[in-house]
């Protein structure tokens, strides 16, 4: 008795599937592609009558059409500095917060009240700081700012100056807000993948909550904390609405102090891209986009690497 | 004893620190919080919902920006999620070893955190320099390339859950390989992708800088694709720049309108996919 001949099933569905969904992948890889070719093209008449010394040339004169990044690249890099200052400490002590001291039963409600934190739009944090943080901040703080620490030698430049409230040290310190979020969730996460009889094996011995975080959950971790500290410094680098309300706006930076207004690279393209004149002025802050781009691409490169090398050796060991 | 006594001290003001740490964090959220509750239900009537956005001194409303966000997030989310879902079908079912998979995998993530004000800029050269003039579509394009890396990221993480027996079960029955897909994997995913595709909804409503020099914004009620067009944010961050109290008033109702949004959503895409996923 023969057996009953079954048809093969047809290939085509599996074909048209499979390069259908392969092509939409290549398209998400396209628009990198896109943004880049995009961003060069529309900088090119900025590149060319500038060079490589528009990286450092302070000035930023639309009338007499002469531009120089230095002085948003400063406010980006300054803000920034700040943001990860205060920023990471606080994440780390929220990540043992919720890794090791806080009751299970609290656990999830304040990690999600930690995310809602990141959930917030940054627009929110702006008109926030803006037109609450800021003035409380340049009424109260700076003043006693100002008072202590300007008193130290050189270290004192930092805190000198008219307390305006809006400036690099408050856009710096509402980035802060906005990235503790995302370095504490990291953190978080790579703390949980210690195993457990690692940190038990140091209890054993007689260790004390800190000793086992310092010495066991730290250096087994390295890799994802600093990929985490390094996803939020991509964030601050590239946070707009942010730092545009509080960061004070202007071209000029006449000292070093970081009471004193500045001009971030994304705040320089909120304010004035809109307004700019076609041709040279759009092209430099297009290529001011550009920089921004590399600089925040290379950074969340090297995070991400480090994140999958933590990743790779967890594998390895389970 | 010295030494004991010295550990236990250094323990202690460890966890005091910790403690303090996650006080400050969860201050910041109860402060902002409270502000946005405090000022966004004064500036809230109903005239917000049903008037025009004003010129500075006279009241009004925010309907215009109101139905704008709604249109272009509404776009934004038809266009790039299906192409999130299906790129992420091909990571986690055709791509997983492939140097194609690992490539966008790698690309994804970087584009998942790139300053989305670049976005802008690009869509701005790509579309509104040709077309000659900002328009609601270059808006609506910028914001579903913001949909894509996180709806592509979600559908991939909650594909990569679903058991590989259940795939093998689906192939032994005879089933091609997209019928195992689209009726086995897919199908058990359900509310995870549908959690991702909420997330990226809460991501877009707040997002300003891309329609800066995309969609701008319009001070009429507009309907047109391809006119500029009103949204929340960046009439909030218009009013809230200008010096004039009625304006301020009404962005901070917009904040409240905003912000309550976007933690609602956050909520039920937590409430509808329990497991912890990561954007």
């Amino acid at each position: 008795m023969a057996l009953p001949v079954r048809k093969k099933p047809s290939q085509l569905g599996d074909f048209i599937f499979a390069n259908l969904t392969r092509s939409f992948a290549i398209l998400a890889l396209a628009s990198l592609a896109g943004i880049i070719a995009s961003l060069f093209y529309g900088a090119w008449p900025s590149i060319q009558k500038f060079g490589l010394p528009f990286l450092w040339t302070p000035d930023w004169n639309p009338p007499m059409a002469k531009f120089g990044a230095l002085i948003p690249i400063y406010g980006t890099l300054v803000t920034s500095i700040i943001a990860l200052v205060i920023a990471v400490p606080v994440s780390f002590g929220i990540a043992i917060f919720l890794t090791e001291l806080s009751p299970p039963w609290l656990r999830r409600p304040l990690g999600t009240a930690i995310e809602l934190l990141a959930a917030i739009p940054s627009i929110v944090y702006g008109m926030w700081g803006l037109l609450v943080f800021a003035p409380i901040f340049g009424q109260y703080i700076q003043p006693v700012l100002k008072a202590t620490l300007g008193h130290i030698p050189l270290f004192g430049k930092l805190f000198e100056g008219p307390t305006l409230g809006v400036g690099l040290l408050s856009a710096g310190i509402i980035l802060a807000i906005m990235i503790i979020p995302f370095i504490a969730a990291v953190m978080r996460d790579v703390f949980e993948i210690t195993p457990q009889m690692l940190k038990e094996s140091a209890y054993g011995v007689g260790a004390t909550t800190w000793e086992v975080v310092w010495n066991v959950v730290l250096p087994y971790t390295k890799a994802g904390v600093i990929g985490g500290i390094i996803l939020g410094l991509g964030r601050a680098l590239g946070e707009t609405m942010a730092v545009t309300f509080v960061i004070g706006n202007t071209n000029f930076l006449t000292n070093i102090s970081l009471f004193s207004p500045g001009n971030s690279i994304t705040s320089a393209l909120a304010n004035e891209f809109a307004e700019a004149e076609p041709g040279l002025h759009t092209a430099a802050l297009i290529e001011l986009g550009l920089i921004l781009f590399v600089i925040t691409f290379i950074v969340l490169a090297f995070s991400k690497v480090l994140l999958m090398r933590l990743q790779r050796q967890e594998g390895g060991k389970t | 004893m010295e030494l004991h006594k010295k550990r236990k001290v250094i323990n202690k003001i460890a966890l005091a620190l910790s403690l303090a740490a996650m006080s400050f964090g969860l201050f910041w959220l109860a402060w902002i919080l409270i502000t946005i509750l405090h000022l966004g239900i004064s500036g809230l009537s109903l005239a917000v919902f049903t008037q025009m956005t004003p010129p500075p001194g006279s009241a009004g409303g925010l309907a215009n920006a109101i139905f704008g966000s709604f249109v272009m997030v509404g776009l934004a989310t038809l266009i790039g999620t299906p192409i999130g879902i299906l790129a992420g079908v091909y990571l986690a079912e055709y791509g997983r070893i492939t140097l194609l998979g690992h490539v966008t995998r790698f690309i994804n993530d970087i584009l998942l955190s790139a300053p989305s004000i670049v976005i802008g800029l690009f869509i701005y050269a790509a579309l509104v320099v040709p077309m000659g003039k900002f328009s609601a579509i270059s808006g609506v394009i910028a914001l579903a390339l913001l949909v894509i890396p996180v709806v592509i990221r979600t559908t991939e993480n909650i594909l990569r859950l679903v058991p590989d027996s259940l795939r093998e079960a689906a192939s032994a029955l005879g089933a091609p390989k997209w019928i195992m897909i689209m009726q086995v994997t897919v199908r058990a995913s359900q509310a995870g992708i549908m959690t991702g595709i909420l997330l990226a909804v809460a991501r877009i409503a707040g997002e300003t800088a891309p329609l800066l020099f995309t969609a701008l914004s319009n001070q009429f009620w507009s309907t047109s694709m391809t006119d500029p067009m009103a949204n929340l944010p960046v009439t909030i961050f218009r009013f809230a720049m200008s010096p004039f109290k009625d304006w301020q008033d009404l962005a901070w109702a917009g904040v409240l309108i905003i912000t309550a949004s976007v933690l609602v959503l956050n909520i039920v895409a937590r409430a509808i996919f329990k497991e912890k996923i990561t954007t």
